[in-house]
């Protein structure tokens, strides 16, 4: 039997199935279960669980953990994501695989606690300062929220990037029956980059971002965007719903694509052909997906809670050939399904 | 089946989230899908509680209903907040010893149970959560007293056993309460 | 032949940037020097901070992360947790230690967190070129304390050795200085110590080196050594302000 799980316990319990053995983390609402379950597992799984002082300072553990060679996250929520910035740069900046967790609540400042999403942009364009982007995943049940953790994890070895789930209070705090994931025993892949004493058998690894000289930093960073390149051609990920005969195409991640799937449920009763794409890589962007379907519609509605921050990327990927509109709530308010379907209603009459 | 969509509201400390859970365990039994959200925050710290349970046949949408077809209820705030959102045709069960007020609303279908005098009373107090679930199930029709006692099984942590057989005579007495 | 002088195995035979006079080389060599002798090299990982040392990890011949600003402490948590039979140091500045990143160090210090930290303490940030430091002495001139520093305004320097030496975590924190021989050996004794420390599991080490900066101070060599004793020995005192076999 399939069991029930809060989305954050999901996710934390995943991170233990997929090899993950340190954790390091600081309070924060509303990613709190994550923190709870790591320092009731961790102990009994030989794993590391230990609350830093900052933010600021588990983030650079998890630096420290990842440049050692093992597979190592952190959990926060938007406030403290802002804190990790620095840590997040300096991690991509050094080609270090690893997992960060943002359970968003509203912004900005200190903001509210309510689930919002917020911080798309950050998690999208700059999570830190310098040219760089880290691999980003938006989960939509709890069920997602654990397979989206081995898989962030894989996918962030693979290409030497950071990897960030970019959750909300409502997935992190709502129960849903989950199968739980396979065990992952064995330390994932094999790392020779990584600083944990050569063992005079090799020359010294050295995970540094540090580059004094502008031609050589420049040819590193080129040489992490044809990664990124490589990246955007093989793993954008999305779902679609409806879409077959959709006149209209909603695109929404996360929390306000369950909204939307509701109300796409209630618009097709009335003979409305709407459907959804909804990305599952935020970064990188489901381009192909975005571009295909809402080159057939009359219309793009982005839903989002936020003030439409996830709209440019729409627009850009059908390269404004249809037009996008937006709703959206913010500050933790979660559009109902009734405001997503008036919208609908409207854009499906301005459109006959 | 029609879809539930339950809200659960009382203070903290009431087993609001527990009963809840409970619930959304009968839903699981069932092969239904099924969520539960909370409320979270300072207000899971003494203030009001409340939490929302969804069971379908179908996916379900958004977690977070703001028209409930059921409404179970345990403190007076919680009433006056949430009276007017319910579902018309919904059915409301209100612990009758903690709320003394009435439903004005004609389009809804009211249990008034006194449950947690009905738990003190039979020296299971702080199971008043527990009794109005066991009506609302028998009124709804919605699972068996078997299924219900297998969901408190799943929800009862090991480490409170004792607390089981509590739990399931809370049940019966919801549900037997006319 | 016999060999009279030969470099450390533990550096790499990169050429050092440090300026003339600059106390840096020395410590880099006594570090490797003491990896030499406790046959660590090959599972220790130094953790280079952001300041004029930050490239130390081209320098230790051992395996080397660079960590941002003030955040090494909480970096060598990571290395160490991850592999705790790993031989983990920091080598820090002032304005890295005891300003940017005085919570790392405090927290890393009072957890307990077995690894070993070399703090260069010149009263200066050397880097960003000669600005006021957390250990900047009271009415000492710098970029920005250009009429002295003003404890009135620029606040009191910080004693870390004596601050951390409250905390039960710490197994050692000495205070050292390499302007003479005599002292040169007693550092590289601490030094030592402080690695010895972790290999037996007793905790946070740190050793405290006063230091010079001569490009930044505006003094030659010679005359910079002259100054690090008639100034900073009176406020910072050597010495040996916790000790875990002291206290047994």
């Amino acid at each position: 039997m399939k069991v029930l799980m809060k989305g954050n316990e999901a996710l934390a319990h995943a991170a233990v199935s997929a090899g993950c053995r340190h954790f390091f983390g600081y309070p924060i609402t509303p990613q709190t279960e994550i923190s709870a379950y790591m320092a009731k597992t961790m102990p009994k799984v030989g794993g590391t669980y230990l609350q830093a002082e900052s933010e600021i300072a588990a983030i650079n553990m998890v630096l420290g953990a990842a440049a050692a060679g093992v597979r190592a996250m952190t959990s926060s929520s938007s406030p403290g994501i802002s804190l990790k910035a620095e840590g997040i740069s300096y991690m991509a900046g050094s080609d270090l695989p690893a997992l960060i967790v943002n359970v968003q609540r509203g912004g900005p400042g200190l903001g509210g606690i309510q689930p919002s999403q917020s911080d798309y942009w950050q998690a999208t364009k700059a999570t830190g300062h310098g040219d760089f982007q880290i691999l980003v995943y938006a989960p939509s049940t709890v069920q997602e929220m654990m397979d989206m953790v081995g898989h962030a994890f894989d996918t962030a070895e693979k290409y030497r990037v950071p990897a960030m789930i970019l959750a909300d209070g409502m997935l992190g705090q709502m129960m849903e029956p989950v199968t739980l994931p396979e065990e992952k025993t064995a330390e994932a892949s094999s790392k020779p980059w990584a600083a944990c004493g050569h063992d005079n058998k090799r020359e010294h690894n050295v995970i540094n971002s540090l580059y004094l000289t502008p031609n050589k930093l420049e040819d590193l960073v080129l040489e992490r965007y044809a990664r990124y390149q490589k990246i955007q051609e093989t793993e954008q990920m999305a779902e679609e719903y409806k879409m077959e005969d959709a006149e209209m195409m909603i695109v929404a991640y996360g929390a306000s694509a369950r909204v939307a799937r509701g109300a796409i449920m209630q618009a097709r009763e009335k003979g409305i052909k709407v459907g959804l794409v909804r990305p599952i890589s935020l970064w990188p962007f489901p381009v192909d997906a975005v571009r295909s379907n809402g080159q057939k519609v009359k219309d793009i509605l982005v839903v989002e809670m936020n003030m439409g921050q996830m709209v440019d990327d729409v627009r850009l990927a059908v390269e404004c050939r249809t037009p996008v509109h937006f709703l959206g709530r913010t500050g933790g308010m979660i559009p109902s399904p009734i405001e997503v379907l008036k919208k609908i209603e409207e854009l499906a009459s301005k459109s006959k | 089946m029609k879809d539930l969509n339950v809200l659960f509201a009382g203070f903290g400390g009431q087993g609001i989230l527990f009963a809840g859970k409970v619930a959304a365990y009968v839903g699981l039994l069932m092969n239904k899908e099924i969520s539960w959200l909370p409320s979270y925050g300072p207000e899971m710290r003494g203030g009001t509680a409340n939490c929302t349970v969804c069971i379908s046949d179908e996916e379900i949408g958004a977690p977070n209903v703001p028209n409930p077809n059921v409404f179970v209820v345990m403190n007076l705030p919680s009433f006056d907040k949430f009276i007017a959102d319910v579902e018309s045709g919904g059915t409301v069960v209100i612990d009758s010893s903690l709320i003394d007020k009435k439903v004005e609303r004609d389009d809804l279908n009211v249990f008034y149970v006194p449950a947690s005098e009905i738990a003190e009373k039979n020296n299971i107090s702080g199971l008043a959560n527990i009794v109005l679930v066991g009506k609302l199930f028998h009124e709804m029709k919605f699972a068996s007293m078997e299924m219900l006692d297998k969901a408190i099984e799943y929800c009862v942590p090991k480490s409170k056993e004792k607390m089981l057989d509590m739990n399931k005579q809370a049940a019966r007495l919801g549900a037997c309460f006319a | 032949m016999a060999v009279v002088f030969q470099k450390p195995k533990a550096l790499t035979d990169a050429v050092m940037h440090y300026c003339p006079g600059c106390t840096h080389g020395i410590v880099h060599r006594l570090v490797a020097e003491v990896m030499d002798e406790l046959n660590i090299e090959g599972r220790a990982v130094g953790i280079a901070s952001v300041g004029c040392s930050v490239m130390c990890y081209d320098y230790f011949a051992c395996d080397m992360i660079q960590a941002p600003h003030g955040r090494a402490p909480a970096v060598a948590t990571g290395v160490k947790r991850a592999k705790p039979d790993s031989v983990v140091f920091t080598y820090q500045g002032d304005g890295d230690l005891a300003a940017i990143g005085t919570a790392e160090t405090v927290h890393a210090a009072t957890r307990g967190e077995n690894i070993t930290v070399i703090f260069i303490n010149n009263a200066i940030y050397g880097m960003t070129g000669g600005q006021m430091a957390p250990t900047t002495l009271p009415g000492q001139i710098t970029q920005t304390t250009p009429y002295g520093r003003d404890v009135e305004t620029a606040g009191n320097p910080i004693r870390i050795c004596e601050m951390l030496a409250t905390l039960d975590g710490v197994a050692l924190a000495q205070r050292v200085n390499v302007n003479d021989v005599k002292n040169v050996r007693l550092t590289k004794k601490a030094i030592k110590k402080a690695f010895q420390n972790q290999l037996d599991k007793k905790g946070f080490s740190i050793v405290e080196v006063l230091s010079t900066c001569p490009t930044n101070w505006g003094l030659s060599p010679v005359e910079s050594l002259k100054w690090l004793e008639e100034n900073m020995m009176p406020y910072y005192p050597l010495g040996v302000y916790k000790d875990w076999e002291a206290q047994k």
